[in-house]
């Protein structure tokens, strides 16, 4: 390499230089580069931003990126298997960071009736304090009040459910479950509010009740049935969940999001397969337009790389100075399609409407409005493979440059 | 001392379902400092003798010496870094780098060989001073004409101090004036700096500046002519 130093200046002056001889068509082909490097990032980005938003909202779902539960819980969410709340060393690990916000909840099926119809539910005895701090949003709230307290008497539910039970705020229904002997424990509970989620079957299923109220009427004391938590971001959980899996203790089962769905997980695996692939197959479509362009800046220099050649410049450094022609090119598409796509990528963060598609991606757990998501990660991917690819392609014109016989270059009309 | 020294090489090209003859038992020997012509009708070999010279082309059998050096024995890059450091080439046509200007053509040698920047200008402006370009050294070749783009050739052949320069037809394509002016600075060079050079050619205006004259014809020498005298004592010969 050290060969190569002295002739770096000139290898790049030339390669520069060259490039802009035929300027359209290095305008052509760099055009192309950027709109393909600015296409893999975007389409990364609302790739990112579905699947994040289908976690999310799966999140939301269970809620809480880390769950601790009773060992049995999972295979039966009955009030039986329920565990003490939150004490002593796990206390202390849950006020700290890297956890933002944890909250303690009943959480067992239950029937729900109106004067009309019942249905299956997912009953959640919560605090709304802990559950605000869980990323709980009270402004969900259509009619009515969220849960002022663990002891409030009233029950918030969603609003596709209030359209099922054709029911409404104010009205009273029952709720009916198990307390821990297996005894019916049921309740006539006042409608104080109605909330909306992102999706339907979350309406439908989630209803809330005061924490303690809830508690006393499945007769537990301070038992809850899981201890649900959450961190800054759900894609670093891994690196902070076994802290808290220490403090619980092995009696007690602590899981990560990935373990308690690994559908959400397997989309995100998903997601980063397709990045790779999409890219790749882009820019394999722009590198025959690249390996077009040098092989034809070649072909048009074909005695001027005879004369360099009789000048005493090695095949090596003919062989670089194309390739460098090849980086420049690239280089600049690289630059210029990730600042195209910060530009264009990053006011769309906000979000996307959706809404025409929404109940088709309802089934997918995704919301109404999509939220791109540009990450450095994905511009890295581009950029490398953008850089790999595009060398790779460029081999053969700078190899085939390298080969001239200085004679026959020279000789060529 | 022996410049260059060439014994019985033998060279054939294959044209269609011809063979033909470039190189036909060529064994010469030329003097440091010396002032050669090699003339002869087209294919005759002169060209084909000066690029085995020069290690651009490789002969089918025969030795070659530049200066201590066995050419047919060397490498792609070995003979890149010989003609990089010993030898001055000047071509017929299409000499230039179209893409840099003159300084930058007559530094493009010495940025390889990896002399400083400002030592490489310095030399590159006094060069152009020297071939009378002093005036031109931002011109692109397409801005100069034929005969100043053969002088910012001749700058760029001994600006790193070759001992050797070979020139192939170099007034091929120039007007008698240019010509005449392009030989008369080779004659300077040679006389000055005692280079040594070897011009192919079968212009006669080269010819008749030339001391030592050697013919070929069919790719052989015919005939190999000292005449008294250095280069430049020889009053240019009626053609």
């Amino acid at each position: 390499m050290a060969d190569y130093q002295p002739a770096a200046g000139i290898l790049f002056t030339l390669a520069w230089r060259n490039l802009w001889r035929n300027h359209r068509r290095t305008l052509i082909m760099l055009i192309a580069i950027v709109i393909g490097v600015w296409a893999m990032i975007l389409f990364s980005s609302l790739m990112a931003g579905m699947v994040d938003e289908m976690v999310r909202g799966g999140l939301r779902t269970l809620p809480g990126e880390v769950q601790i539960h009773h060992p049995d819980y999972r295979d039966d969410p009955s009030i039986a298997n329920s565990i003490d709340a939150p004490q002593g060393a796990l206390l202390e690990r849950l006020n700290n960071p890297p956890v933002t916000g944890w909250a303690a909840r009943i959480k067992v099926p239950a029937m729900i009736s109106s004067e009309r119809a019942n249905r299956g539910i997912q009953l959640l005895g919560v605090d709304p304090a802990q559950e605000v701090s869980l990323g709980f949003d009270p402004t969900n709230i259509v009619e009515g009040r969220f849960l002022e307290g663990p002891d409030d008497k009233g029950l918030v539910i969603g609003r596709k459910l209030a359209e099922r039970l054709e029911t409404r705020l104010g009205k009273r229904v029952v709720i009916m479950s198990q307390d821990p002997d297996n005894n019916v424990a049921d309740r006539g509970i006042r409608v104080v509010g109605i909330y909306q989620a992102r999706l339907q079957a979350t309406e439908e299923l989630n209803v809330y009740g005061g924490l303690e109220t809830l508690q006393k009427m499945l007769n537990v004391d301070n038992q809850v049935s899981e201890i649900a938590i959450t961190g800054d971001d759900f894609r670093q959980v891994a690196s902070w969940w076994p802290q808290i899996q220490q403090a619980t203790g092995p009696e007690l089962e602590t899981v990560p999001w990935m373990e308690l769905d690994g559908y959400l997980e397997s989309m995100m695996k998903m997601q980063t397969s397709f990045n790779v692939i999409i890219t790749v197959v882009i820019f394999l479509t722009l590198s025959f337009g690249l390996v077009n362009t040098l092989v034809m800046a070649v072909f048009e220099r074909v005695r001027e790389i005879g004369l360099m050649m009789a000048l005493g410049m090695r095949p090596g450094w003919i062989m670089y100075q194309v390739l460098l022609e090849s980086i420049i090119l690239l280089g600049l598409g690289l630059l210029l399609g990730n600042l195209l796509a910060v530009a264009t990528i990053l006011p769309l963060e906000d979000g996307i409407d959706i809404s025409a598609l929404a109940k088709g991606l309802e089934m997918a757990g995704m919301g109404s409005t999509l939220y791109p998501s540009l990450r450095l990660s994905d511009m890295v991917l581009s950029t490398v493979v953008v850089l790999v690819l595009g060398l790779l392609a460029s081999l053969l014109p700078a190899w085939r440059a390298s080969r001239y016989n200085p004679i026959q270059a020279l000789a060529r009309t | 001392m022996t410049a260059i020294r060439c014994s019985q090489l033998n060279k054939t090209f294959t044209q269609g379902d011809q063979i033909i003859c470039g190189l036909d038992d060529v064994s010469i020997d030329i003097e440091e400092g010396s002032f050669v012509c090699l003339s002869g009708p087209s294919g005759s070999g002169k060209t084909t003798l000066l690029n085995a010279m020069g290690g651009l082309d490789k002969p089918d059998s025969g030795e070659i010496q530049v200066g201590d050096k066995r050419v047919d024995l060397l490498g792609k890059s070995d003979l890149a870094d010989m003609r990089l450091h010993s030898i001055g080439f000047v071509f017929q046509a299409y000499n230039l780098i179209p893409v840099l200007t003159a300084r930058e053509n007559i530094e493009f040698v010495m940025q390889i060989q990896g002399v400083p920047t400002a030592q490489r200008r310095d030399k590159a402006i006094a060069m152009l001073e020297e071939v009378g370009l002093a005036d031109h050294e931002d011109r692109l070749p397409s801005q100069l004409s034929g005969g100043q783009q053969q002088r910012v050739a001749v700058a760029r052949a001994i600006v790193s101090g070759p001992t050797l320069v070979l020139a192939d037809e170099p007034t091929a394509n120039l007007d008698s004036t240019s010509a005449t002016q392009l030989i008369e600075l080779f004659v300077a060079l040679n006389r000055e700096r005692g280079i040594t050079f070897v011009i192919a050619t079968h212009d006669t205006r080269v010819m008749a500046y030339c001391p030592r004259l050697i013919r070929m014809e069919d790719g052989k020498i015919i005939s190999d002519e000292e005449r008294t005298g250095k280069s430049g004592e020889l009053q240019p010969q009626p053609s």
